[in-house]
């Protein structure tokens, strides 16, 4: 029986951790333990909770994750299919004009890469805002994809994408 | 006695010359007796068999214009083995100076250059017309001025393959983008004082734009890594719309912003743009300095660094080459 290993960013208010915990069991799972880590709290205050469970096949799993994620929770990695590769990368110009919000979901909607953390700066309205991304990949394949894919987005909003140098991923 | 002819007498040219006499001892003690036979600039010419007098052209091209013949007459007239070819740099039609390198290549001379034009447009077939002729083409001077790089991957990487090549290859960029960083001063602030101190030109394009850094990856890619890289090849996106706050919010990842030419052979990309760059990664430099980082299947990264650009520099690359071509027992 696998033994899964989740990681979610919880809200630090009441009632958090059941919204979590409702769809394992839902799904099948049998949780083994759970780990708050208050020390590595985000910028945006969530706390991020390590649970792992026990689920008698890996695909039930991955209906666990789903349902989570229907949830609103945000799942920071999996021990299989891990959100394993990470960077970031800045966007400048008229970032909110050009909807904001799309740009993430052309991201997020790929289903192996998500948009993890964004920091935005408008300086002045009407001149480009800035902002700096970080976005998570299943793997260092994938987050050139997700990259690639946020290339073409950003060249048809007119925003300039500054890439990351790391030699690991380009 | 090897018969040099100077053409082009800007600052290149002139700092060339310079040179020329004042270590005129040691380079003579590496590849024995030589004279410049001709200078000739956009107008003019000065022509001696026996050796022009390189302070009296200085003086003279103080003055104004050289007149005489042309630098194609010289060229074509007058009998010489080196032509220093050091004329202002067209990325896009390679002129003038395509014109003179093919014509001394054909004529069996050697030649040195620090143009980019004739390189950027026509690299293979001027190495095809070089080798029919027996003679060679150097261009260290082309690529990131003193950072010796052309001659250093050529013969000290012989033997490793190249991977990939990412550089800071423009020191007006460098320049800009540091001082952005340290002083979160805006793109326009800090462009209006490099002009100031002479950094960056009156028509800063070129350098802004990224087209002097995608000239110099073409040349690179197309002599280090055997890609058929052409000008029009290159993604190209300048520094002109990055924003003071990009650093500040960059800085808080341990990031800083560069202009990084990218090329890679297997995926056959070649790009000059703005990018995050690690604080500890080695392609970090600050004012007008380049640097290259150069990938290879053998020896692992490699990283050059010196000074891009500049009268001595420039000319320290041009007297490598002369002294690689002619350096006793390298050349009857």
């Amino acid at each position: 029986m696998p033994v899964i290993s989740i990681v979610v960013e919880l809200q630090d208010k009441p009632g958090q951790l059941l919204k979590a915990l409702e769809p394992i069991s839902k799904g099948g799972g049998n949780i083994l333990s759970i780990i708050h880590k208050r020390d590595k709290m985000t910028p945006l205050k969530r706390v991020p909770v390590e649970i792992s469970f026990y689920v008698k096949k890996q695909e039930s799993a991955l209906g666990i994750i789903e349902s989570l994620k229907r949830e609103g929770l945000s799942v920071k990695s999996f021990n299989e299919i891990r959100l394993l590769a990470t960077t970031t990368v800045m966007i400048i110009g008229h970032i909110v004009k050009t909807d904001l919000s799309d740009t993430i979901n052309r991201i997020d909607s790929t289903g192996f890469a998500e948009v993890v953390d964004m920091e935005i700066t408008m300086p002045e309205v009407n001149k480009p805002s800035t902002a700096i991304i970080t976005i998570s990949a299943t793997g260092n394949k994938k987050l050139e994809e997700a990259l690639g894919l946020l290339k073409d987005v950003c060249r048809d909003k007119n925003l300039l994408m500054i890439e990351p140098v790391n030699e690991e991923i380009s | 006695m090897i018969r040099i002819a100077i053409v082009g007498f800007g600052t290149v040219g002139q700092g060339f010359a310079e040179v020329l006499m004042q270590k005129k001892g040691e380079i003579e003690k590496k590849i024995g007796k030589f004279s410049v036979v001709a200078v000739c600039d956009s107008r003019g010419s000065l022509i001696d068999e026996n050796g022009v007098d390189l302070k009296k052209a200085l003086d003279e091209k103080s003055k104004g214009h050289l007149s005489g013949k042309t630098a194609i007459d010289v060229i074509e007239s007058v009998d010489f083995d080196c032509l220093v070819e050091v004329t202002t740099t067209d990325v896009y039609t390679g002129e003038p100076g395509l014109t003179h390198i093919k014509k001394a290549l054909k004529s069996g001379r050697d030649v040195i250059t620090s143009n980019k034009g004739p390189l950027i447009k026509s690299y293979f077939e001027l190495m095809n017309i070089a080798e029919r002729n027996g003679v060679k083409l150097m261009y260290e001077a082309t690529v990131g001025g003193a950072m010796p790089i052309i001659k250093m991957a050529k013969n000290d990487l012989a033997g490793s393959e190249i991977i990939f090549i990412k550089g800071v290859l423009n020191g007006t960029c460098n320049y800009i983008l540091s001082r952005m960083e340290q002083e979160k001063m805006t793109y326009l602030q800090v462009l209006s004082e490099a002009q100031e101190l002479r950094i960056a030109e009156a028509d800063p394009s070129y350098d802004v734009e990224g087209i002097d850094s995608a000239g110099k990856l073409v040349i690179l890619a197309s002599s280090l890594m055997g890609m058929e890289a052409r000008f029009e090849d290159v993604e190209v996106t300048g520094i002109t719309n990055v924003t003071p706050e990009a650093f500040e919010m960059a800085g808080s990842k341990n990031y800083t912003i560069r202009l990084i030419a990218e090329a890679n052979k297997e995926r056959k990309l070649l790009r000059v743009s703005p990018r995050l760059v690690p604080t500890y990664h080695p392609l970090a430099i600050r004012g007008t300095m380049n640097a290259v980082m150069i990938r290879t299947d053998l020896a692992g990264d490699v990283v050059v660094m010196g000074r891009g650009a500049g009268k001595y520099e420039t000319a320290s690359a041009i007297l490598s080459d002369l002294i690689e071509l002619y350096k006793t027992g390298s050349k009857a």
